[in-house]
């Protein structure tokens, strides 16, 4: 009787490119229904708009690259970075700024750099951070958090694909600086986080709104775990690392700077740290490197929230992280079992 | 003789572009593009010291012991970028206040001391001359295109600020895209600058890729009906 004789690995991982990209997608929507329902439907708009210039963009580059456009189209990952990029962007942006956005992102972020699994940057943070120093005026807007949303589907469209409203008294009422922008405006005016705090926009931790969409990334982001679709190491650390310094400075200075759950309810914490940090090509791919580079981004979050120029630090932090990533790799590469170290 | 004059200002210009092909002086051609008129001003700078450095690297070119020839030829740029900052501080004021420090860093500028090296140090004065020339030409194409690209993107003008190189004449020269154009803000800021030099490139390439395959596609032409 013949045996089998495989070699191996015996146990196989079964999960291809197009089952992760689409796991990432459902996990996405308990999120991104949050987003909808507390910034209006600017939402759905941005993420119509991003997905049809990811497809059109990543169509028009593989024909010019002569590749299988069919084949990669259906892989969803220029889909993912679409959705990705529309979540980050205010809900409120005109409709050629998302079209730059992400046409940037997938035709000279991803495509230029030799495709999916090539690109050393996160193309969805690229795009966002083109948007973010081309055009910070509209980038700084963001709609009031408020449920159903504060303009209704027509005017959405109006303001989105034309810049106008039917009554321009509206804009100023509904759009605000995020609570994030907030607090760093009124520190500028020596006010202390307790008093910035009791504004309407500030709910029972962070933002209002802001609140539950990240608390339902989080959740997305923790089925993702159980799917085993993304490791543990680069959330654990990202998370952890801007909890804990946030805490220390908090304890030192409690006016000055905001407590721990802000940092981790506000922004795009929750979105970074399970769904954009995780990126599988432009993140570490070594045991110690993913805490590492989780940590780096977590860290450099932090400081860019508190010192820097921009509200939002997530997409600067993962993108210089992203920089530093074949240096991380390089020096923790696991030893091969059996070989001893040399000295 | 002109067959070598040819063979220079081919390679100066297109060739060995020292922007494009040579990627020597990055460092003035990816800072000061912002607009048109600055990189033309700062190419002109470039040529005229390239040409004069040149010249002169060709004429001591056998009195000069290659032990030290490296300080000698930092010292010749050195004296013709002082001679060119202070014509343009004289005539260009405004110019001169624009360009700020990168009219001095062109003593740094790898592509002068690479063809004072590479050419000038081992050719007669005559080529040395010209091969700066073209050289400087080539470099300036570089930056007036890049210049150009960026202020048209970025700004939504071309020629913006003539009149600090033109005189106060040139002031309405300038051409407007659309009044109400809002500009993309990146194309002006430093990774404009590294995208449009790396568009340039590939546009070169793809030029030189088509011409090749047309220069082979005519010798096998002339091959069969020679046959």
């Amino acid at each position: 009787m013949p045996f089998i004789n495989t070699s191996s690995p015996h146990q196989q991982n079964q999960s291809s490119v197009p089952d992760l990209m689409r796991k990432v997608l459902l996990a996405l929507i308990p999120g991104a229904l949050a987003c909808l329902y507390y910034f209006g439907f600017g939402v759905l708009v941005n993420i119509v708009i991003a997905s049809a210039t990811a497809l059109a963009s990543e169509t028009i580059m593989l024909n010019l690259r002569h590749y299988p456009v069919r084949r990669y189209l259906t892989d969803y990952s220029a889909l993912v970075t679409a959705i990705l990029l529309a979540l980050a962007l205010p809900a409120t942006v005109p409709w050629w700024l998302t079209v730059i956005a992400t046409s940037f992102a997938i035709v000279i972020a991803k495509q230029l750099y030799g495709g999916l699994g090539y690109n050393p940057f996160n193309p969805a943070m690229i795009g966002y951070v083109v948007a973010l120093i081309a055009f910070p005026q509209q980038m700084t807007q963001w709609p009031v958090p408020q449920p159903g949303g504060a303009l209704g589907l027509l005017d959405v469209l109006l303001l989105q694909l034309t810049g106008t409203l039917s009554d321009p008294a509206i804009l100023d009422a509904v759009t605000s600086a995020t609570p994030m922008d907030q607090i760093k405006t009124g520190i500028g005016l020596n006010r202390t986080i307790g008093e910035i705090s009791t504004g309407a926009l500030f709910g029972t931790v962070a933002g209002r709104g802001w609140e539950l969409v990240n608390l339902l990334f989080l959740l997305g982001g923790l089925w993702l775990l159980w799917k085993k679709v993304i490791n543990w190491q680069i959330p654990v650390a990202v998370l952890s690392a801007l909890f804990f310094w946030s805490w220390m400075f908090n304890l030192y200075d409690g006016d000055l700077y905001s407590s721990p759950f802000f940092h981790l309810f506000s922004g795009g914490t929750m979105l970074c740290a399970f769904f954009i940090a995780t990126d599988p090509v432009t993140a570490s791919t070594t045991h110690w490197g993913r805490l590492i580079y989780g940590m780096g981004i977590g860290i450099l979050t932090f400081i860019i929230r508190n010192w820097g120029g921009y509200p939002d630090g997530i997409a600067f932090a993962v993108i210089l992280m992203n920089m530093a990533v074949p240096t991380i790799d390089y020096y923790t590469q696991p030893r091969v079992f059996g070989h001893q170290d040399e000295d | 003789m002109s067959n070598g004059f040819n063979k220079i200002i081919r390679d100066g210009l297109w060739d060995n572009n020292p922007g494009l092909v040579q990627l020597l002086g990055l460092c003035p051609l990816l800072a000061v593009t912002g607009t048109l008129i600055n990189g033309l001003g700062l190419g002109i700078a470039t040529t005229l010291v390239m040409v004069a450095s040149n010249l002169t690297v060709s004429l001591i070119r056998n009195l000069v012991r290659s032990e030290v020839r490296i300080a000698v030829f930092v010292l010749i740029i050195a004296s013709f970028v002082t001679a060119v900052e202070l014509a343009m501080q004289a005539y260009f004021y405004d110019l001169y206040k624009v360009l700020g420090i990168f009219i001095p860093l062109i003593v740094t500028n790898c592509s002068i001391i690479g063809r004072a090296e590479a050419y000038a140090s081992k050719n007669t004065p005559l080529n040395a001359a010209v091969d700066g020339l073209f050289m400087g030409l080539g470099f300036t194409g570089v930056l007036v295109v890049l210049g150009a690209m960026r202020e048209l993107v970025g700004m939504g003008t071309i020629l913006a600020q003539a009149h600090i190189m033109f005189g106060e004449a040139a002031r309405n020269i300038t051409l407007e895209l659309s009044a109400t154009h809002e500009g993309f803000l990146l194309a002006i800021l430093p990774p404009g600058a590294f995208i449009g030099l790396g568009l340039i490139i590939a546009a070169k390439n793809i030029i030189d890729r088509r011409m090749t395959a047309r220069e082979a596609l005519t010798t096998t032409q002339t091959a069969t009906s020679q046959a």
